[in-house]
């Protein structure tokens, strides 16, 4: 198979830290032992292997295990459409790996991204801001450990943030032939909890 | 050589006299040319459009002068979601127009925060600037915003704008001393 012969190539070249590549539903992924590797295998799948495109960066948070973060590069080939998914963890006390920007330019916003919304940095990134939320923001809003309500912050003349009322959400419709409001409730009450309480008498408790 | 002008009313071109107090030709004025500030931020900056357009049609309102420019316009119509990182600037665009100046929320993100329960929305724009009007809906119809737009009219008919004026001049008459 044409996915597998490009993995191939590349483990012969890296030898041990790539991993053997696992397939699920037709698609490969690779991990990678040593998050510091990151733009020579990059380097060697774009100019040898023909990954021309670099579909998207994402990072997952492992909260509460080791190494925390899992970052996620999708690759593309243009010429034959292979499609390649290279996988590799960088721990919380380092979160930061060197920046892919010198092999697809793209890579750039992607990197933003993910700093803005994980705080994991790239060394070598050469405009490393926030992309989505605004500088002087202290957090870092899509890691496990952030509400999904946020937490009050004021940058002077610049944005400040509230704590939302979630009353009991998020809301996410029930499948039933029930009527809208069995099938959308406006509150919902935590597993466990007694029904009938607000969220700040469940907080009083 | 002599000219003759006529100085003075002529009932026979200009009709019959009405009579009115300043107040309520002003406001009558004002109401039915209230020029929007169209703050679209998301969808409902879409619906906004059609509302201007030709099967709705705002101008029947004497609103179809969408103001990209707050210096000009009377009425901000915040259509949409209203994110923290925005909010500074849709305060900012409603400090820089001039008063008297009218606010309607449209739709449900910009009342209330809609469905973004989330870290990133501002719970309704009334936190940061005040709302005359607000627009249920998700996004609401053209419809809708022409009612908001006659209940803005209707109050603005009712406001004594000469005594406003009178007030913001002394307002603006003490800051400078």
């Amino acid at each position: 198979m044409l996915n597998l012969d490009l993995v191939n190539q590349l483990k012969a070249k890296f030898g041990d830290i790539i991993s053997e590549p696992t397939e699920f539903r037709g698609e490969i992924t690779v991990k990678l032992a040593d998050a510091e590797k990151i733009v020579e295998v990059c380097e060697c799948a774009k100019t040898k292997l023909g990954f021309d495109y670099l579909v998207d960066i994402s990072s997952i948070d492992n909260y509460g295990e080791d190494p925390r973060w899992t970052m996620v590069y999708h690759l593309r080939n243009f010429t034959n459409g292979a499609e390649l998914r290279i996988k590799t963890n960088v721990s919380e006390e380092k979160s930061e790996l060197p920046t892919v920007l010198s092999v697809w330019a793209t890579s750039n916003w992607h990197e933003r991204e993910i700093y803005d919304m994980m705080g994991i940095r790239f060394s070598g990134h050469p405009d490393l801001r926030r992309i989505l939320m605004w500088e002087g923001y202290p957090y870092f809003p899509l890691r496990k450990d952030f509400p999904l309500a946020g937490k009050p912050t004021n940058v002077p003349d610049v944005a400040f943030t509230r704590v939302t009322p979630m009353e009991g959400g998020p809301f996410v419709t029930l499948p039933s032939s029930n009527d809208a409001i069995t099938r959308e409730p406006r509150v919902r009450v935590p597993e466990g909890a007694e029904p009938g309480l607000s969220d700040k008498q469940l907080a009083k408790k | 050589m002599q000219t003759q002008s006529e100085i003075g009313y002529n009932s026979k071109i200009e009709g019959d006299v009405v009579i009115t107090r300043i107040d309520a030709a002003l406001a009558w004025f004002q109401k039915n040319s209230v020029w929007p500030m169209p703050m679209g931020l998301a969808c409902c900056g879409i619906e906004l459009m059609a509302v201007g357009a030709s099967r709705f049609d705002i101008s029947r309102f004497g609103s179809e002068v969408m103001r990209f420019s707050p210096r000009q316009s009377d009425c901000m119509i915040v259509a949409g979601t209203v994110t923290y990182k925005m909010a500074g600037f849709v305060k900012r665009i409603y400090d820089q127009m001039p008063s008297p100046k009218w606010v309607i929320a449209m739709g449900a993100c910009a009342s209330t925060g809609g469905m973004y329960r989330s870290y990133a929305v501002l719970q309704g724009v009334d936190n940061i600037i005040p709302v005359d009007v607000y627009i249920s809906g998700c996004p609401p119809r053209p419809e809708a915003v022409l009612d908001a737009l006659i209940k803005i009219q209707n109050q603005i008919g009712k406001e004594p704008i000469l005594s406003k004026i009178n007030v913001v001049a002394q307002f603006a008459g003490s800051s400078k001393s």
